[in-house]
């Protein structure tokens, strides 16, 4: 096994971490690392005896992650806070929902931005409200600025002027011009209520957002990790009415390939329907599998792929080309003045 | 009219030093540093013993301290908003 | 990758990797008596900007477990500065287990000065003058600070002497190459002495932070509380990143161990100075 077979083995069986030698430990944790699965590993082979240097690094993992969510938890708090006069729930999205909901899937998880849904109405509001309240654009130029608002299915990131954390407002879960069309009002229609102002998606949206994330969205970044996601949300509160769910948003294709993929690497309890890789999922499998054991990107024909395919699925043919193009001209028009 | 009551955050969740006319205080939800100066410790540990609003406030503080009552509330205010910012106090 | 070596400094293991020899056979020659571990916790590698550029002007990119998105590749010839940005690096971003404060550290009977400062500040070559006079020498970059304990922990890396300061490097020292024409100036990388590499897991306990101005008046002033805990903070990469654990280590060390802020005007005063601080404690 090379090191990311070793660190996916791990993860699905944590007690056939006995003697491994640790020149290949320093291997699976580099991985880990490069995986953002570091502080995941970290819990799942919580109690068992390793080497000690080994376990030192576990720990510092683990105590990153402690950190890590505190601060989650509260961002998601002061935008709440900021956000309480919508008088609408404020729905978390991603690593933010999974520790705010004690979630199996928000043990060890690294977390950036703070993800939430808010439904299309209240999205200039809410924005008016968080500038208010301290945070602010990054430095962006009118065009992009007109991207995401137009096209995107989010706000252009705001960041905290003061604590430096960045927060993404969604009104869907994929870009309206891309294929698969999910159902917004669904989404916040059936969130569950945290305190605190805050809700999650119900159980099989977060898993359909997941696998939406994960493959719709088309680059297949952090693909080891957002499939783990999925196996621990399926392994904690399993699969009624996931099927139907992910028909009604229109992305059965993404969730068949997810609870696939997961059953392959992660061994997730899923039934006959979902045991076997066919040719495409082959491909993508090969694709998040793409790390060696010093934690480099290999297999660049396929990300070249991969990313093509990404962009063409954000945006239909011709609009891609104008976006392009435009781009182009202002990157040559930036070396002119130079 | 009464406006809203202050109240300070629950003492488990900060980490108090004082320094000299600074006194440090580590908020543990966010992980934040706060150096304080007068008279913000004395707010915070007015509003720990109970919830004021900021006309109770601010009468104590001017009390205790040689305060401008005017000067005194707009300042007063401004430091409320601080905290309550932060996180370190509540609004009831 | 084709060439490679594993060091370990103090409580922290290396791995570096590279596209070409010199680099690994420099580092080999400077860490000559340090211990070769079987596991790292942390991996750089140095790679070639471009297939071409493995061969033509080869220019060396410094990645890594952690790495600097912008980061400008340097020409191989400074191969063995590249690595050790890289290994500073990756501690700077990612180490937790101390408390890091950009410091050197020397000890006498395993109790520990401090000289915190940047880059600049002199502290380079206060410690290297002092460890030839007596002092142990436990690194000029990073202090590590057990939070649990307060204890200071060696890191003793190679010192990075720079420009004007080559001049105190001792003629019987092991040093690395004389590198010219870098983003600092004139570098060369010296190796602490063998009993400093030896006793790298010897704690320390801080009893003295001075932070030093160099080419100043020779002058000492006291410290207020607050100044003291401002500097520190300024003074640490990983404070914010180390939460409570970070606060409490922190508050700790500004209360239990007196500050002092020390201007000087050339390396002989300064070592006479701290030298003299030292005998009133």
């Amino acid at each position: 096994m090379n090191a990311v077979e070793r660190l996916i083995d791990l993860l699905r069986a944590p007690e056939r971490s006995t003697a491994i030698p640790l020149d290949v430990w320093t291997e699976i944790l580099t991985v880990a690392r490069a995986e953002t699965l570091l502080g995941t590993l970290a819990y799942r082979l919580d109690g068992l005896t390793l080497p000690a240097v080994v376990v030192a690094v576990l720990a510092d993992a683990k105590a990153e992650a402690e950190q890590v969510r505190r601060t989650a938890l509260w961002e998601a708090n002061r935008i709440a806070h900021a956000l309480a006069p919508l008088g609408h729930p404020v729905i978390l999205l991603k690593g933010t929902a999974f520790v705010a909901a004690g979630l199996a899937a928000g043990r060890g998880r690294g977390i950036g931005d703070c993800d939430i849904l808010l439904p299309q109405s209240l999205l200039d509001r809410a924005e008016a409200l968080l500038i208010d309240a301290g945070w602010g654009w990054l430095k962006s130029d009118l065009y992009d600025d007109l991207y995401y608002r137009r096209w995107m299915h989010e706000l252009p990131p705001l960041v905290h002027v003061e604590r430096g954390h960045m927060v993404d407002v969604h009104h869907t879960i994929l870009p309206p011009t891309a294929r698969p069309t999910p159902d917004p009002e669904a989404l916040i229609a059936d969130a569950e209520m945290l305190a605190g102002g805050l809700a999650t998606l119900c159980h099989s949206d977060m898993i359909v957002h997941a696998a939406a994330h994960l493959f719709a969205d088309g680059e297949l970044s952090g693909g080891l990790r957002n499939l783990w996601d999925i196996h621990a949300l399926v392994e904690e509160r399993g699969m009624a009415g996931l099927a139907e769910r992910a028909r009604h948003h229109g992305l059965s294709n993404a969730v068949g390939r997810a609870l696939r993929l997961s059953h392959a690497l992660y061994g997730t309890a899923v039934p006959n329907t979902w045991q076997t890789l066919n040719a495409t999922d082959r491909l993508y499998r090969w694709r998040m599998t793409a790390r060696d054991g010093w934690g480099r990107e290999r297999r660049w024909l396929t990300r070249m792929g991969f990313y093509i395919r990404s962009h063409a699925i954000r945006m239909p043919l011709p609009l891609l080309v104008r976006h392009l193009w435009i781009k182009w001209r202002k990157g040559k028009a930036a070396g002119v003045s130079e | 009219m009464p406006g809203p009551r202050y109240r300070a955050a629950d003492a488990a969740l900060l980490i108090v030093e004082p320094l000299d006319i600074f006194t440090a205080v580590f908020h543990r939800p966010s992980g934040t540093t706060h150096l304080l100066n007068e008279p913000a410790p004395q707010i915070l540990e007015m509003l720990a013993d109970a919830p004021l609003d900021a006309a109770a406030l601010l009468d104590r503080l001017s009390r205790q301290y040689q305060l401008d009552e005017a000067e005194g509330a707009d300042m007063l205010y401004a430091r409320l908003d601080e905290l309550e910012a932060a996180g370190l106090v509540d609004r009831l | 990758m084709r060439h490679r070596i594993s060091l370990r400094v103090g409580p922290v293991g290396f791995r570096i990797g590279s596209d070409w020899r010199a680099p690994i056979a420099a580092l080999d020659a400077l860490y000559r008596d340090y211990p070769r571990p079987d596991f790292a916790d942390y991996t750089v590698r140095l790679e070639a900007t471009s297939f071409w550029r493995r061969w033509l002007r080869p220019s060396v990119q410094t990645l890594g477990d952690y790495h600097l998105p912008d980061s400008a590749p340097l020409p191989l010839a400074q191969g063995l500065l590249a690595a050790e940005m890289g290994m500073n690096l990756q501690v700077a971003l990612g180490h937790r287990r101390h408390l890091l404060l950009h410091a050197a550290v020397v000890a006498r009977d395993d109790r520990a000065v401090l000289l915190s400062g940047v880059s600049g500040a002199g502290k380079s070559t206060l410690a290297l003058m002092l460890s030839r006079r007596g002092w142990r020498f436990l690194g000029d970059e990073f202090a590590l600070i057990d939070p649990v304990s307060g204890l200071a922990y060696p890191f003793p890396r190679p010192i990075s002497l720079k420009n004007e300061s080559l001049g105190v490097i001792p003629p019987d020292s092991l040093t690395g190459p004389h590198l010219t024409g870098t983003p600092k100036g004139e570098v060369r990388h010296v190796a602490p002495d063998s009993a400093a590499i030896a006793a790298m897991d010897v704690p320390a306990r801080p009893v003295l932070v001075i932070f030093p101005r160099f080419g100043q008046p020779l002058a000492l002033h006291g410290m207020a509380p607050t100044e003291t805990f401002v500097r520190l903070t300024q003074a640490s990469t990983n404070y914010v990143a180390l939460g409570e654990a970070g606060f409490r280590a922190l508050t700790r060390l500004r209360s239990d161990v007196p500050a002092v802020a020390l201007d000087y005007p050339d390396g002989e005063s300064g070592v006479a100075a701290v030298e003299s601080i030292w005998s009133q404690l």
